[in-house]
């Protein structure tokens, strides 16, 4: 129990150690996580959301795009970290690489889904109105993906803040697994702390991509949902960390 | 990069590598060297690829029997599945490099297997003890209706009803269960120096041997790949009447 006493008491003082006042903050790598999870997050998106969607408004290549994502799901992200540390070399570089192939997977998929399983007769009304191709994706299959579309988001995130940590394993120092895979110098208290950080951390985008959600769903459609957190954290260990 | 476990833990198993002549073949061809490779794999990678499946194969199947206790407890009074969830979901929240290093605290468990085995099953539990409630909740109530009409006691409706109906998703629970501790068992070579994740370790540390980090690496995503396969092969052949529709 005083180790988790303590643990505050380190992100009380922001990560410091007494008598070490050298050490980097503990605002550093909280930022350095949110960071890099946010780039890695905006590339993964650029890929895979027009890959998917397009594929769903096309109802073509189902099998790899489910595939896709089961394949995805099973990718180590230690061994997809380390076979990269090989191509890529130690740093941002291959760890940005190795994010971008976790999260792109179950994002390409579920957008996939979501588009491909919109009411064909709500599609032809659609083309029936004069939409053209690119009108009926925006207007009306994308609004109504949005449920399954978000989920693959929010898996993909959780995964990729999740890898953050398990990239300190390969010598990547920016990010609060720094702190975590350094019992040594940071004791049982700083691994805990750092750990509530990155678990209040995964909570906080959680709740913002669930904001996000019901912006982005048509007013009609937005039901008075309960934020089901212990469903979506499922993601957190799926493809592993 | 430190450490992140002070030395004293179980005897090293797997020989450390990467002398020099190694090196000189993998500079050869600049990122694989295939001799290395087929030199290595009886005394390295071998023996780690299948320390890597045991440690797995025991995690899912004390998770397995556990998360079944808990899911068929919880099917009967349901008031036992909310604290299950909440308990299970808060272990799954733990990142695992923080996990493994709380256990390695714990008197008792230190650096070994079991510190792993621990953290493991824990992980296994949400993603189990969800699917196999979900799967018994889903039979349909005219389906009860039916067997309670042919005489069937409470036991023989979940032996020969409920089970075999909630079958699809209890494997596809174990599909994830499965290959996300596979993920899992690569880090956890850090408290007990087994699997996958000790030559993967290794090459990073070793100024990052390529071949090595390509092996092993490809090795964890194969078995992890192969794994999901197996399962889906053993849920067709399982569940007959669920062919037509979608595995």
């Amino acid at each position: 129990m005083q180790h988790f006493i303590d643990a505050f008491k380190f992100i009380g003082r922001n990560g410091e150690i007494p008598g070490q006042p050298h050490f980097t903050t503990l605002a550093y790598y909280s930022l350095g996580t949110l960071k890099i999870t946010v780039i890695a997050m905006a590339i993964s998106l650029a890929i895979a959301l027009p890959i998917g969607m397009w594929l769903g408004h096309l109802h073509r290549g189902s099998f790899v795009a489910i595939n896709l994502g089961n394949i995805g799901r099973a990718l180590p992200s230690l061994a997809v970290l380390a076979i990269g540390v090989a191509f890529l070399g130690i740093g941002l570089k291959n760890v940005l690489v190795a994010l971008v192939v976790l999260a792109v997977p179950p994002i390409i998929t579920n957008a996939y889904v979501g588009v491909e399983q919109v009411d064909p007769d709500l599609v032809d009304a659609a083309r029936g109105m004069g939409m053209t191709g690119l009108q009926v994706l925006r207007r009306v299959e994308l609004p109504l993906a949005v449920p399954l579309l978000m989920a693959g988001v929010r898996t993909a995130t959780l995964f990729v803040i999740s890898t953050t940590t398990i990239a300190a394993l390969t010598g990547y120092s920016d990010s609060l697994g720094e702190i975590i895979n350094d019992e040594a110098s940071y004791h049982l208290s700083g691994v805990l702390g750092a750990a509530i950080c990155i678990a209040a951390m995964a909570i906080l985008i959680e709740l913002v991509l669930a904001v996000v959600q019901r912006v982005m769903t048509p007013a009609p459609l937005r039901r008075a949902e309960t934020l089901a957190l212990p469903d979506e954290l499922i993601g957190l260990k799926t493809m592993a960390a | 990069m430190n450490p992140p476990f002070a030395a004293g833990g179980p005897p090293v198993i797997i020989p450390t590598f990467g002398s020099p002549h190694q090196y000189a073949c993998e500079r050869a061809n600049g990122l694989f060297c295939l001799g290395w490779f087929k030199q290595n794999w009886g005394s390295v990678l071998w023996p780690a690829l299948r320390q890597h499946v045991v440690l797995v194969l025991i995690a899912v199947a004390i998770g397995f029997a556990i998360s079944m206790a808990l899911a068929l407890i919880a099917h009967r009074y349901r008031r036992a599945e909310q604290p299950v969830i909440w308990f299970t979901s808060f272990l799954y929240t733990i990142p695992s490099l923080a996990l493994f290093e709380l256990l390695v605290g714990v008197p008792g468990l230190g650096l070994s297997s079991a510190t792993a085995e621990v953290a493991l099953v824990a992980y296994t539990l949400l993603i189990l003890f969800r699917n196999i409630l979900t799967g018994l909740r889903s039979v349909p109530a005219e389906v009860h209706d039916a067997a309670e009409g042919m005489g069937m006691s409470r036991r023989q409706m979940l032996l020969r009803v409920d089970l075999p109906l909630a079958l699809p998703a209890i494997i596809a629970g174990l599909r994830i269960a499965t290959v996300s501790t596979i993920a899992l068992a690569t880090i956890a070579a850090l408290v007990n120096n087994e699997g996958l994740g000790v030559p993967i370790l290794n090459a990073i540390s070793d100024s990052t041997f390529k071949t090595e980090l390509i092996a092993a690496g490809g090795l964890a995503v194969l078995l992890a790949v192969a794994a999901d396969a197996l399962l889906v092969g053993t849920q067709r052949l399982l569940t007959p009447w669920a062919r037509t529709r979608a595995a």
